[in-house]
């Protein structure tokens, strides 16, 4: 069964012919071509696929497509651009918090989520969060590093 | 003497060229995995040509555009290509000032090159690369006496620039996975329960009425696979074909088999190295047993490959280490001439290892050349990454040593049980297609003539302190209960694991510090000064007793005995399970090309170490490995991760040695020792978890 799909995403409106089964990971890359959220496990076990649904973290990989439905989805995409880069891409940048980086793009929406809700983290804090996410590479001390960069980037600009 | 990989290649023009007004085409055969060593290439190459980094062209590393470099492995890129990059550059350099001063009717040694201007006592010729260009012929061999800068003429070379690769990956760009090409059609690829199963038979109505009416069925012997236009219906068939697939001769591996001592009972070769057994003496002899387990690459997403047949030509976009090794495997699976095949890299998933993707891109291979015109692109299930994929084997070590009077290590016995350490260029299609394909290379090749036969399972198996008579026994395993392959530090790691550990034992019985118990047998004035730093760094000095259940423990190496210096210490806290306070880890590598990106890498090996150490074991069972996802082999995670600090000594000191597994073996160790310490009981088998912690408690 197949039926049309609409919802925000990025900050745009987005819609697809979708199958009732289908995961939202799937609309993303396959329907829509939005590539940011990766396919890692498919069983919410790793948060490569981690996307925004209103402004909470999900796993895409696992979420029924049809339950984003009228809802904004925030992708790596929907962070900024490398001209204008959100924050936390430009604090990645900085302090070079990445390798293969196939985990980047959860690890940067998970961490945009924390921040809307807690704009000074711990490194604790930080870590708990993140937590759902895994890296191979072990770029982990850098992404908390990076995290907390971006917190207090933001917490100036705001003051 | 001219650089093996510039030999192999010695056309200039392969690795530079001036095509574009003001800018400098380089080329290197070794993949981006993210460890960043395309920059640390880039820069070298920038140093040696006299041209500012930002000038620099990397070429798309395709088998088309790059020289044949072999395999990026063993972390010694730096080594092997930067030589080869440096030589390439000064042969073109000296080129081009010699049509410069030709040109200008004076001596060579009166010019410079400075930004790409050839300049003659710090004043612009108006000669430049891009005016020479034309003068010089770039196709020609290397002459093999072009002077190369020193190492401090380098500008470039020592600078944290920032790596190249990094900037996609944070604004959702950059996978091979991602890549979408007109009419590509989606596969998944059935996978053969071992290399002796048999196909007998697949319910194709079962996979049409799950995936429609459209699906492609590809069955040849034992190779079977579903192509679908949507990738969606392409994983319900999959699923349907496994379900339905009926098999014959698939094994059942004991779940025993798990445990690294077990490979002590399985038929291997035996290779014996070194100096005579010891006479018998009253000296006191210590010996025990250590064991790693098989542990995964756990790529965080599963291998992908993409191919595409046309015209009697092959083109393969792979994301594995190995440009044109892949060519040739390939070429060997399907019978085709290797000119007929193209492969491109695009970046994946990392491991630092031998994971799923040269598989997935012969998967791939295989279905194109059946189905030509259209692109089809492989994607592997994560459950078949972690079933299928090769795993680094287990090793098991029985060491023995014996201590002078004074408590000093005077002779020192390895004996050591690995599996094969490295199976690159074995695919699984080739076990499963039919027909006559010509064999694989050796799994175990024979040493050139004359030179001792050794093995990868060898490397640190003896460590690197003065010892009076060392001798090796290596036990091969050629046919372990699965597949095995190149793990990051292949034996390197574990061997250091065992003979630290080893060492710490020692230091013991001897009633010695461990860290002055190192010093004591270590002359090299670099080493020692990795080992100092390192107690420095974690305060040695206000070790404790052992036995509180918060632990500090050392360890030192040589990369494979010959290479970069490493000392790491480890601080633990032991209750039911260790949680790490911190890492400390000192290394000399000599000449840091990019200091940070070294540090990166190390950190990264800091962190996969730790985790091996504390977690990583893979589950046996079934056809194969019964573990198959993250919950079943659980990796470390953020709030486990301690702080580390990672310090380079002799940074400016040359040659350059590979950094990027450097620093797991002493991880290992000195996390292990750091446990024994805390508990006053040693556990000699990884991981080190929660049961293994309680039946040291209840044994001690
Ligand atoms: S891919 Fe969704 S959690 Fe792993
Ligand atoms: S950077 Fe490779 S998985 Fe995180």
């Amino acid at each position: 069964m197949r039926r049309n799909l609409s919802f925000t995403l990025n900050g745009a409106p987005a819609s697809a012919e979708v199958e009732g089964e289908a995961t939202l990971l799937t609309v993303l890359r396959a329907d829509l071509g939005v590539f940011g959220a990766r396919f890692g496990c498919g069983l919410g076990q790793c948060g490569a696929c981690a996307v925004l649904v209103d402004g909470r973290v999900e796993a895409a990989c696992t979420l029924s497509a049809a339950s984003v439905e009228g809802r904004a989805v925030t992708t790596v995409e929907g962070l900024g651009t490398p001209e204008q880069p959100h924050p936390l891409q430009a604090a990645f940048l900085e302090l070079q918090a990445g390798q293969c980086g196939y985990c980047l793009s959860g690890i940067l929406v998970g961490a945009k989520a924390l921040l809307d809700a807690n704009p000074a983290p711990s490194r604790t804090e930080i870590a708990q969060a993140l937590d759902w996410h895994l890296c191979r590479c072990g770029v982990h001390n850098r992404i908390l590093d990076a995290v907390a960069l971006a917190a207090r980037r933001m917490r100036e600009a705001a003051a | 003497m001219i650089p093996a990989n510039l030999q192999a290649n010695p056309r200039l023009d392969r690795w530079v060229g001036f095509e574009t007004e003001g800018r400098v085409r380089v080329a290197f055969g070794k993949t981006e995995n993210g460890q960043g060593v395309q920059t640390a290439l880039a820069q070298m190459a920038a140093g040696e040509l006299g041209v500012a980094f930002s000038r620099l062209d990397i070429a798309e590393p395709a088998t088309e555009l790059v020289p044949d470099e072999g395999t990026t492995f063993g972390s010694i890129s730096i080594e092997t290509s930067g030589a080869a990059i440096r030589a390439a550059c000064a042969e073109v350099r000296a080129l081009v000032l010699a049509a410069a001063a030709a040109k200008l009717g004076c001596a060579v040694g009166e010019l410079d090159v400075l930004d790409g201007a050839v300049v003659r006592a710090g004043t612009p010729t108006g000669e430049t690369y891009w005016t020479l260009a034309g003068a010089v012929d770039l196709t020609r061999a290397p002459t093999g006496e072009a002077p190369l800068r020193g190492a401090a003429a380098l500008a470039v070379v020592g600078d944290s620039e920032p790596r190249v690769d990094l900037p996609p990956k944070l604004f959702g760009a950059a996978f091979l996975h991602d890549l979408v090409l007109p009419g590509m059609v989606h596969a998944r690829v059935l996978r053969q329960p071992g290399r002796q199963a048999r196909l007998l038979g697949l319910d194709e109505a079962a996979i049409r009425s799950a995936a429609g009416e459209e699906v492609d069925i590809v069955v040849d012997g034992a190779f079977a696979a579903v192509l679908c236009g949507r990738e969606a219906d392409a994983e319900r068939a999959i699923a349907a074909a496994a379900a339905s697939a009926r098999w014959e001769n698939a094994p059942d591996v004991a779940p025993g088999l798990s445990e690294a001592q077990t490979l002590k009972t399985l038929p291997s070769e035996v290779f014996t190295a070194g100096a005579a057994e010891p006479e018998p003496s009253n000296r006191r002899r210590h010996q025990a047993s250590y064991g790693k387990p098989y542990l995964a690459h756990g790529s965080m997403g599963p291998s992908c490959g993409v191919a595409l047949f046309e015209a009697g030509r092959l083109t393969v976009w792979t994301h594995n280490q190995a440009l044109y090794p892949l060519r040739r495997t390939i070429a060997r699976v399907l019978g085709l001439d290797p000119d007929a095949i193209e492969v491109r890299h695009v970046q994946g998933p990392g491991c630092y290892g031998h994971n799923g993707a040269d598989d997935a891109a012969v998967d791939a291979a295989t279905l194109a050349v059946r189905r030509p015109g259209r692109p089809v692109r492989v994607q592997w299930r994560r459950e078949d990454e972690f079933a299928w994929a090769p795993v680094g084997t287990a090793m098991a070590f029985d060491i023995a040593g014996e201590l002078d009077p004074s408590g000093r290590l005077v002779d020192y016995t390895a004996e050591v049980w690995t599996g094969p350490q490295t199976s690159r260029g074995h695919t699984l299609a080739e076990a499963a297609l039919p027909g006559d394909i010509p064999p694989a290379p050796p799994l175990f090749p024979p040493p050139p003539p004359g030179a001792p036969r050794f093995s990868a399972g060898l490397f640190n198996a003896l460590p690197t302190y003065d010892i009076a008579a060392t001798r090796t026994v290596e036990h091969v395993i050629a046919e372990p209960p699965v597949r095995t392959s190149s793990l990051r530090g292949v034996g390197g790691p574990p061997n250091i694991f065992a003979s630290e550990g080893f060492v710490d034992e020692l230091a013991e019985i001897a009633g010695q510090d461990p860290l002055a118990y190192r010093l004591a047998m270590l002359s090299d004035p670099r080493g020692r000064a990795v080992l100092e730093r390192v107690g420095q760094m974690s305060d040695w000095p206000r070790r404790w007793e052992t036995g509180t259940g918060r632990g500090l423990g050392i360890s030192y190496d040589r990369h494979r005995s010959h290479g970069a210096r490493c000392a790491v210490a480890a601080e633990v806290d032991v209750d039911a399970q260790v949680r790490l306070v911190k890492l400390w880890c000192a290394v000399d590598g000599g000449l840091i090309v990019n200091p940070d990106g070294a540090k990166n890498q190390l950190e990264g090996g800091v962190v996969m170490a730790a985790s091996w150490t504390l977690k990583e074991q893979v589950k046996l069972g079934g056809p194969g490995i019964a573990s198959t996802t993250w919950d079943d082999y659980p990796i470390l995670r953020f709030s486990e991760v301690p702080p580390i600090e990672v310090e380079l000594l002799n940074a400016r000191e040359a040659p350059a040695y590979g950094l990027g597994e450097i620093s797991q073996g002493g991880t290992m160790a000195a996390i292990a020792n750091a446990v024994a310490h805390a508990l006053g009981a040693r556990i000699r088998e990884l991981p080190l978890t929660r049961d293994k912690i309680a039946a040291a408690l209840l044994a001690g």
